[in-house]
């Protein structure tokens, strides 16, 4: 079938099979491959990207399904040549090790930030309450702590524009 | 090729899913896309995901109905379910983490029936009915009938799942829910529960008790509701324990052992009831 989507501001359109992922139509069709496969069963979180402003796991989402819907994918988060402010802070904390995760954390940051559902009052709060809205993107290097940290001085900066 | 069909309203997709009883029935495809490079093509998508008539919460005097295709995100957000139904809340809390919350579906917890659904103790618990439609019509299914066997149900080849209606439970009513896994998160349940607890000041009138993943099937326990009337909650608390033990043979899987999970029970169980003092 004919998929129109848009991706990132920009309008595509794709002839595929409704039941190609997401994900793979981003990738392969695309060339979007800012978005990772980690484990293709919704554990994972590495391809969460945007759909209609929620964050989702695109390996989750059949292509049939995104007809005149929006997508951001990682490739989106920075204007121009100005990062989102997640993506800033991932890189002066070092929120990142082998980098595989990155792309879904930093959709998932920048989408819980922008939302503004990082509401903690104190640095615990905050903390715990990352925790749970990152809790399905897993690092398999286990650098939480950086990550949270950035997370956090994102959702700060972001709160006190 | 996959055929794939989009209905406008829930008229067009029962008539789509009477002619093509075959299709998929697709709403967030948490459960259906796990895997999907590695799983027979479907022949078609009858796609239901943000279905109007079937995504809504509605308050009413007694009771709270569900839209089949309201997201466990919208579920676990809603003032009325947060105060009234907190056991159907901290269910969709935890089930998966937020990317999954976004795009699951009540309906697709119940229209999968998999002993592992986190929300379908809540729907026991709380004594849910089941409103689906078919191009016949619509009917009423008490969610205590709805599970058939391992991931089957009543519901037949034509129909759709359309709303939940749960009961709001009355004053005195203690209610709760609690799942065991590897994680809070992401994590599929070894054990998970809930329960509604009738009581008269420290006494249990009556009680419905319910778990996942001890069978093939989501269960109530009726073994532990026919022991725990008229006690107080401590002689309840190990009423319900020895009630537990008898009542379920859960197995062994990846997850977990069935000498675990028969532990866990128990020990949910009864923290049920003692957890209930507290607000007695």
């Amino acid at each position: 079938m004919k998929v129109t989507l848009t991706v990132n501001g920009a309008m595509h359109a794709v002839e595929v099979s409704p039941w190609k992922r997401l994900l793979d139509v981003l990738r392969e069709d695309l060339r979007l491959t800012g978005t990772k496969e980690g484990c293709g069963e919704g554990e994972c979180g590495a391809c969460t990207v945007m759909l209609d402003g929620e964050a989702v796991n695109s390996c989750l989402v059949a292509v049939g399904q995104c007809d005149a819907r929006t997508v951001t994918t990682v490739e989106g988060l920075a204007r121009g040549d100005v990062l989102h402010a997640v993506q800033k802070a991932l890189v002066a904390c070092g929120g990142a090790q082998c980098g595989i995760c990155t792309p879904g954390i930093a959709v998932c940051a920048a989408h819980v930030i922008d939302r503004g559902l990082v509401i903690g009052r104190d640095e615990p709060s905050a903390r715990a309450q990352v925790r749970e809205l990152l809790a399905g993107n897993i690092c398999r290097c286990t650098g939480y702590q950086l990550i949270v940290d950035a997370v956090i001085a994102a959702a700060r900066e972001v709160g006190e524009r | 090729m996959t055929s794939y069909l989009r209905p406008r309203d829930l008229e067009e997709a029962v008539v789509a899913r009477a002619a093509y009883p075959n299709w998929m029935v697709l709403a967030g495809g948490t459960d259906l896309m796990v895997n999907a490079n590695h799983k027979p093509i479907p022949g078609g998508i009858l796609d239901l995901w943000r279905l109007g008539e079937i995504g809504f919460i509605r308050v009413g005097d007694g009771a709270i109905a569900i839209g089949a295709g309201t997201t466990w995100h919208e579920v676990e957000r809603h003032p009325a379910i947060r105060d009234r139904l907190l056991p159907l809340a901290l269910a969709a809390r935890e089930i998966g983490a937020l990317q999954i919350q976004s795009r699951g579906t009540l309906g697709g917890n119940i229209g999968t029936s998999s002993p592992v659904g986190d929300s379908l103790p809540v729907l026991l618990a709380l004594d849910a009915t089941i409103e689906v439609a078919s191009v016949r019509g619509r009917r009423s299914i008490p969610y205590s009938t709805w599970c058939t066997g391992y991931r089957t149900s009543l519901l037949a080849s034509d129909e759709l799942i359309v709303a939940a209606h749960i009961p709001l439970p009355g004053a005195g009513t203690w209610t709760t829910w609690r799942k065991v896994g590897t994680r809070r998160a992401q994590s599929i349940s070894k054990v998970m529960g809930a329960a509604a607890i009738i009581l008269d000041g420290g006494t249990v009138v009556s009680a419905r008790v319910a778990l996942g993943a001890v069978a093939d099937r989501p269960i109530r326990i009726t073994a532990v509701e026919d022991a725990v009337r008229g006690l107080s909650l401590a002689r309840a608390a190990e009423a319900a324990r020895a009630a537990v033990r008898t009542s379920i043979q859960p197995i062994d899987d990846i997850r977990s052992t069935s000498v675990y999970r028969r532990e866990v029970a128990e020990n949910l169980v009864a923290r049920f009831f003692t957890s209930a003092a507290g607000v007695s």
